[in-house]
C-alpha cells in the first residue's frame, strides 16, 4: 500500500510540477491510441507527463484497475525516450507497484513517406502481477490473471521488447500497424503480437477562434491488438485479441484526455477493458532543466 | 525483486543522461535576448523541395479565415522555437527573412510536412493538410499584407 501511495503521490507531484512550471500552453496534437503507436514522436525538448488507467473485468476472479504514469521526452526530432511506472489494484485482493519500463522510439527515415517506419526498443522490469495490458503479446490470456497478487508478484520479469511501427497518413487519416517481438530474458521463448490503428480528427481545418470544443480538437478512431503466440506456438491459438474505439480530446490548455472502451474478441480475452488517460505537455522542458543547472541562459 | 531498485536507478540514470546529452548538443548557442544570427545555410532546406512540391498552390489562398487560424496554430505549435512573432530564437531560425517570405507556399508546405529531423525540426504531418496550409498562409502573411511569394505559382 505504501508503494501505491508513493506512486499516486508521484503522479500528483508530476502533474503539479507540469502545471506550475509549464510555459504558455502549447496544444498537444496527440493521437488517441492506448496500445498502437504511430510514427509521430515527441517534439524535441518537450516532456509529456501522462497518467493512464485500465479497468478490466475478470471472469472467475476479481476485476482489476491497472494504471501507469509515463514520462515522454523528445530527445531529438528522431528519438523519443519514455519512462513508465506501473501499478495495479485487484479488487478484494491488494494494490501493488508492478514495475517500470524504459522505452525508446527511433524514426528511421528523415523525410515523410507513404509508409513511415519507426523502431521501438523497450526494457521492462516488472513482476507477474502487471496488468496494464499495454500490448497484446504471446500467449497472454484472461485466465492467466486469476492468480492472486501475492502469488503473481513472485514472478520477476526482465523483458526486452522490439516493435516495428509502420504508419501512414492519408487525407487526414492515420493508419498504423505495429508488429511486436518480446523476449523474457529469463530463458523464455520470443513472443509475438500486433496492434493496428486508424484515427482521424473530427475536422481537418483549424478554427479561426480559440475553442476547447472545436471538432479539430477531437481525434477519433479504433485500435485492435492481440498476441500471436511464441516461437514454439506461433499463430492465433490460445491468444487474446481486443477491439477498442478510441477518442482523444486535445485541449488548448495543453492537456489531452483520452478514453477507450475495449472489447475482447474471443474467449481468451477479458470481456471488457475501460481505459482512460490524461496528459500534459511541457514545452521547452529540456531548456528549463538546462537553465536550472546553469546551462543555457 | 532485490534487483528492482538497482535497475530502476540505472534506468533513471540512463534517461537523465539521454536528456542531458540531447540538451548538450544545444549548448554554445547565443544567449537568450541576443538577436539570433541569420545563417543563410539554415534556409537551404527550402531549396531541397522537389519541383512538383514547390509548384503546389495553397488551396486556402482565398480562405478569409486561414491567416487567423494559422496564427493560432503557429502560437500553439511553432512559437516555442521560432518565437512569438516568428522572429527566430536560439532554437530555430526566423521565418520573417526573405528566404522564407519569397519561398513558394508549396516549398513551405513541403518543409512543414517533412521537417528537418536531423536539425530538430519535427515532422508536422501530424497536423492535417488544411492546417498545414493555414500555417503557410500565416507565415507568408508575416512578410506584409500582400506578399509576392504568396501568390499562386502559375501552372507550366
Amino acid at each position: 500500500m505504501a508503494l501505491f501511495c508513493r506512486l499516486v503521490l508521484l503522479g500528483f507531484f508530476s502533474f503539479s510540477l507540469s502545471w506550475v512550471f509549464s510555459p504558455p500552453p502549447a496544444l498537444a496534437q496527440e493521437r488517441p491510441y492506448f496500445v498502437a503507436y504511430d510514427h509521430y514522436l515527441e517534439e524535441p525538448g518537450n516532456l509529456e507527463i501522462e497518467y493512464f488507467s485500465t479497468y478490466g473485468t475478470q471472469r472467475g476472479g476479481n476485476n482489476f484497475h491497472a494504471f501507469w504514469t509515463e514520462f515522454e521526452y523528445g530527445a531529438t526530432a528522431w528519438w523519443t525516450t519514455e519512462f513508465y511506472l506501473d501499478g495495479q489494484t485487484t479488487f478484494h485482493d491488494s494494490t501493488l507497484f508492478t514495475g517500470f519500463r524504459w522505452e525508446n522510439r527511433f524514426r528511421l527515415l528523415k523525410r515523410e513517406h507513404f509508409i513511415n517506419p519507426v523502431l521501438y526498443v523497450e526494457y521492462e522490469n516488472k513482476n507477474g502481477a502487471d496488468k496494464i495490458l499495454k500490448e497484446g503479446e504471446g500467449l497472454d490470456v484472461e485466465s492467466g490473471f486469476l492468480v492472486s497478487n501475492a502469488e503473481a508478484r513472485k514472478e520477476h520479469i526482465h523483458e526486452v521488447e522490439l516493435k516495428l511501427i509502420l504508419s501512414s497518413t492519408f487525407k487526414g487519416w492515420n493508419f498504423t500497424e505495429n508488429t511486436l517481438a518480446a523476449k523474457n530474458l529469463s530463458n523464455s521463448p520470443w513472443e509475438f503480437g500486433y496492434a493496428l490503428g486508424a484515427s482521424r480528427p473530427l475536422a481537418l481545418k483549424a478554427s479561426a477562434k480559440r475553442c476547447a470544443f472545436c471538432p479539430q480538437n477531437f481525434i477519433g478512431g479504433v485500435e485492435m491488438y492481440g498476441g500471436l503466440g511464441d516461437r514454439h506456438n506461433f499463430g492465433l491459438h490460445d491468444t487474446s485479441h481486443y477491439l477498442a474505439p478510441v477518442l482523444a480530446w486535445n485541449l488548448p490548455s495543453g492537456w489531452t484526455l483520452r478514453i477507450s472502451p475495449g472489447f475482447g474478441l474471443n474467449d481468451n480475452s477479458h470481456r471488457f477493458l475501460m481505459r482512460w488517460g490524461v496528459s500534459r505537455e511541457i514545452t521547452g522542458f529540456g531548456s528549463m532543466v538546462s537553465r536550472l543547472f546553469g546551462g543555457q541562459k | 525483486m532485490k534487483a528492482v531498485p538497482a535497475a530502476l536507478a540505472v534506468s533513471i540514470s540512463l534517461l537523465t543522461l539521454s536528456v542531458a546529452l540531447a540538451q548538450s548538443r544545444s549548448s554554445g548557442k547565443p544567449p537568450a535576448g541576443a538577436v539570433p544570427k541569420y545563417d543563410p545555410a539554415i534556409y537551404a532546406e527550402l531549396q531541397k523541395a522537389p519541383e512538383k512540391a514547390r509548384k503546389r498552390t495553397n488551396p486556402l489562398q482565398n480562405d478569409a479565415d486561414a491567416v487567423a487560424a494559422g496564427a493560432i496554430l503557429f502560437e500553439q505549435h511553432c512559437a516555442e522555437c521560432h518565437g512569438n512573432s516568428a522572429e527566430g530564437s536560439r532554437k530555430a531560425p526566423s521565418l520573417q527573412v526573405p528566404e522564407v517570405q519569397t519561398a513558394t507556399p508549396g516549398a513551405l508546405f513541403w518543409l512543414l510536412t517533412n521537417g528537418v529531423v536531423r536539425k530538430k525540426m519535427p515532422v508536422w504531418s501530424k497536423l492535417p493538410e488544411p492546417q498545414r496550409w493555414q500555417l503557410v498562409r500565416y507565415i507568408k502573411s508575416l512578410g506584409g499584407p500582400a506578399p509576392a511569394g504568396d501568390s499562386p505559382v502559375p501552372k507550366p
